[in-house]
């Protein structure tokens, strides 16, 4: 059900800082895509230019394109219409606290006019079995409010409500980074889990985790793109020295 | 050591004498403040209570000589000028306060409306009632309820407006992300997301903007003039509570006076529970149960 | 490729894929089977049905943006209107309408407000404003700036809550309050014991004898004349209550801003807790100070019921603090819906129109002194 990124001379500014220099990228269909790299080598800015959120910040600037499927999403469409193809999970939970669990999850359909009840509940049942969260919350889904659940319940509900929208490819930036480790690992199931449906590419400071749940690793060093290749390779045998010396903790 | 010398002494202690001198003279000057306050209060309390009736809230006021009556009328058409003025200043103050916390923030136009509001608010509420006067009595050809809501509703835009602006830079900027990466129109995300976390201070914020006019007299005074019967017609004079206790602490009547002092209590009773709800909300943060 | 035809592809990817991809199906409970196609895709179809917002999103912004500039609107409206209205005065008696002198040829006497011959002059206001706004700022300032002192660099901690509370209803007290209690309270206290012992202070025969050469004393000094209780005196007091508050409040705002470095610093000198106060934080802070400073008087020049109330309502200059007088707000408020004439009204408005104007002034002035402080964060409006 996913779709194909295919990135081509992607340049990034936030104002004159040039943050992302000629990324060229092909991230395949259906499978996990882990970035890793030293803290602000731009790999978040890379993941944001995927779905157009780097343009919520005035200053910033993108040249190049990014193909998602057969679309140009700079070119061929709005921000608005993109961003409901490809869904976002964020570093830190965050839950819309007016809402109720079930509110929360709907909330990229409600928002967006749709309002068949129906079918609204299958869709929050499906996405938050999908999210390995149904178990937990089936009988609060409309009395809880969906910032009172734990830190780890919050991302996966996050998660379910990225996945309400039916996207074709799920970003997800550190999503574990600010959770304990017992989330942290029911998040990487569930990427495991996910990644046969859709597109996932995910940013994560955490090596292992990159090679736990993905097939596909690039390494990004100062707003570039040093090596992009199987997970396996870049991490048993990188071929650029600078890979190698961030695998083996020689900085970063 | 080396011994201290006695004039450092004496230094060292006209120094620490002049610390205790401050400090007294800043407790009393605390005093001197807090003293005049609680005894307002406790005045109003004693005088507006033993005047407070059910007549108060239910009756209007008698023909001048005869004892008994109350501010019914007043209390009513308190209500309807700030209906009115409600609905000037309240659109206009939110609407005003989504600009500047969510399109036009940190550009030159935000800074010059954020001024304009703060002078605005600074200008004396009868200027306000003259230019109200001007603008609705005169092309009316007479007084009434609906220039006095205007002269209200003016007075109310630059509090809501900047109450709204403070409230919505509070949301969290990942809550807004959270709305925009889902594909939720830029619209749809500031008005059904942003402004609905925000909204127990937007809220709150409108309130104390509407008590802060409900004790205003002096823009009624040539645009709502006062009524001494019951009425809520826009298009004619209309009574007001802050009017009405004017109108009665300067007549000769004893018993005016005493309707004065209850106009009063109702008056306070009102402003002390919309600032007591600011500050409660203000302290349990817009976020309720988030971390 | 446009956006529609996108839709075709991926259903047909979807009814080309094997049926092993993980649970699609809508049904609440089952397990993997072939995905219904249709439903599937119900959800991207609609979400791509809703097109882009563009219109919408700048319509709504284009509301708010009218919401936000209607503020320049109004303050124009408000100019345009009492420049308007004040027209007829304005012509026929120009700028000394401010500061001439006018003197009854019949009494001899200045007469300045004259409604029934139709001379209208405001000296006698501009002069009640400025010595009550003056007596209001001579009280108010150092006693605020001592709660203010107090309430941020001494004041235990528990007491800092109630206290702060209390101020916040000082200034929420709404103006008529305010003179409601000064009529039946203030006046008696102010007419029974504080303006007799002034005038014993003021009128003895010694202090006549030292101080004569200035003029303050005697029986045509500032405490001379009838001692009704309300007046000139009165009104300054009641101002000085009311805008106690906004300058102690500004006050620690500014105070609280410097950061506590410099304190310790001053601390760790050696210096004592005044010393501290006076050098790290007022120094620091006093241009806010002034700025707040400012604002009260902002606050006092504009303030009209209380004042209405108390100052005896005759448009005429006293030296003496005890005599009755007028405010520009106050003969405003007392004569305006009583106006017995078009001229009449029109010189009040010119009054009212000189009053926006130094109002403006002075409080534009001091916002951008708290600004300055403050760094731009929105001030608290009052």
């Amino acid at each position: 059900m996913g779709v194909g990124i295919e990135v081509t001379n992607l340049n990034a500014w936030y104002g004159t800082n040039h943050t992302l220099q000629d990324i060229n990228l092909p991230i395949p269909a259906n499978h996990a895509t882990a970035l890793i790299g030293p803290s602000g080598c731009g790999k978040s800015t890379f993941v944001r230019c995927l779905n157009r959120m780097h343009e919520t910040n005035p200053i910033a600037k993108v040249t190049g394109s990014v193909r998602i499927g057969e679309i140009d999403i700079y070119a061929d469409a709005s921000p608005v219409e993109i961003r409901r193809r490809v869904g976002m999970v964020f570093q830190r939970p965050n839950p819309f606290p007016t809402m109720s669990i079930y509110d929360n999850v709907c909330s990229g359909l409600k928002l967006n006019g749709y309002s068949n009840r129906k079918v609204l509940d299958e869709i929050v049942e499906r996405s938050l079995r999908n999210a390995a969260l149904w178990d937990e919350v089936k009988d609060d889904l409309r009395k809880k409010s969906g910032a009172s659940l734990s830190g780890g319940q919050q991302q996966r509900m996050c998660i379910a409500r990225a996945l309400a929208v039916d996207p074709e490819v799920l970003l997800m930036d550190e999503p574990a980074s600010a959770l304990d480790p017992v989330s942290t690992s029911k998040i990487e199931d569930l990427i495991f889990q996910l990644k046969t449906q859709y597109t996932i590419v995910i940013v994560t400071h955490n090596m292992q985790q990159a090679a736990r749940v993905a097939e596909k690793t690039g390494f990004f060093l100062n707003g570039r793109m040093v090596e992009f290749d199987s997970t396996h390779k870049i991490f048993t045998n990188p071929s650029d020295k600078r890979t190698e010396d961030y695998i083996t903790g020689r900085f970063g | 050591m080396k011994a201290v010398s006695q004039s450092s002494r004496m230094h060292g202690a006209y120094r620490s004498g002049l610390d205790h001198l401050a400090t007294g003279l800043c407790v009393l000057a605390t005093i001197l403040v807090v003293a005049p306050l609680v005894a307002i209060f406790a005045y109003l309390l004693f005088k507006g209570a033993s005047s407070l009736n059910l007549d108060f809230f239910t009756k209007i006021p008698k023909p001048v000589g005869e004892s008994g009556g109350g501010m019914a009328n007043a209390i009513v058409g308190s209500g309807v000028l700030l209906g009115v003025a409600s609905l000037i200043g309240i659109p206009l103050g939110v609407g005003g306060g989504i600009y500047l916390a969510e399109f036009g923030r940190g550009t030159r136009l935000a800074n010059a409306v954020q001024f304009t509001a703060d002078v605005l608010n600074g200008v004396p509420s009868i200027i306000v009632g003259i230019a109200a006067y001007s603008l609705v009595v005169i092309p009316m050809h007479h007084f009434s309820a609906l220039a006095g809501g205007v002269a209200l509703g003016i007075m109310m835009i630059p509090t809501v407006m900047r109450s709204t602006e403070e409230m919505l830079l509070m949301v969290p900027h990942t809550i807004r992300e959270a709305a925009l990466g889902l594909g939720v129109p830029n619209w749809r995300s500031v008005l059904s997301i942003t402004l609905k976390t925000a909204s127990p201070g937007v809220i709150t914020g409108c309130m104390l903007a509407f008590a802060r006019v409900a004790g205003e007299t002096a823009p009624l005074l040539f645009t709502a003039l006062g009524n001494q019967f019951w009425s809520v017609n826009l298009n004619r004079e209309i009574a007001a509570l802050p009017l009405q206790i004017y109108i009665y602490a300067i007549s000769p009547y004893d018993d005016q006076h005493r309707l004065a002092w209850a106009g009063a209590l109702v008056l306070i009773a009102l402003i002390v529970l919309a600032v007591s709800l600011v500050r409660y909300v203000a302290s349990r943060g817009i976020l309720k149960g988030a971390s | 490729m446009p956006l529609s035809e996108i839709r075709i592809k991926t259903s047909e990817t979807i009814s080309d894929r094997p049926s092993e991809t993980a649970d699609s199906s809508l049904k609440p409970g089952s397990t993997s089977s072939t995905p219904p196609p249709i439903q599937v895709s119900e959800i991207r179809n609609f979400l791509l049905s809703r097109g882009n917002s563009a219109i919408a999103d700048k319509t709504f912004s284009g509301v708010m943006l009218l919401c936000a500039v209607s503020i320049f609107a109004i303050v124009a409206l408000i100019a345009v209107e009492l420049v308007k209205q004040s027209q007829l005065s304005w012509h026929k008696f120009g700028l000394p309408f401010f500061y001439r002198d006018n003197i009854d040829p019949i009494t001899n006497q200045p007469l300045f407000w004259d409604p029934v011959n139709g001379d209208f002059y405001a000296r006698p206001f501009l002069y009640g404003t400025l010595v009550t706004s003056l007596i209001a700022l001579l009280i108010a300032v150092p006693l605020a700036i001592g709660v203010a002192i107090f309430l941020t660099e001494m004041c235990p901690r528990f007491l800092r809550g109630p206290l702060s509370f209390l101020t916040e209803l000082l200034a929420a007290i709404p103006s008529v309050v305010y003179g409601l209690w000064a009529i039946f309270v203030l006046i008696p206290l102010l007419r029974v014991y504080v303006n007799p012992m002034f005038m014993r202070i003021f009128n003895a025969q010694l202090t006549v004898k030292l101080f004569g050469w200035t003029g303050l004393v005697g029986d045509d000094g500032l405490f001379g004349g009838v001692n009704l209780g309300l007046g000139l005196l009165a009104a300054g007091v009641i101002l000085a209550i009311m805008i106690l508050p906004i300058i102690a409040s500004l006050t620690r705002e500014v105070m609280t801003a410097v950061p506590h470095s410099q304190r310790e610093a001053a601390l760790a000198l050696g210096a004592t807790r005044w010393e501290m106060i006076r050098i790290a934080v007022l120094r620091n802070a006093r241009i806010g100070i002034v700025g707040s400073i400012i604002l009260g008087l902002g606050r006092a020049l504009g303030e009209t019921m209380a004042v209405a109330m108390v100052i005896g309502n005759s448009p005429e200059i006293h030296k003496s603090l005890l005599s009755t007088g007028h405010s520009m707000a106050s003969v405003i408020a007392n004569e305006f819906s009583e106006a017995t004439s078009d001229m009449h009204r029109s010189a009040l408005i010119e009054i009212g129109l000189a009053l926006f104007l130094v109002t403006i002034v002075v409080n534009g002035f001091a916002r951008l002194l708290v600004w300055a402080v403050t760094r731009g964060t929105p001030a608290r409006v009052n």
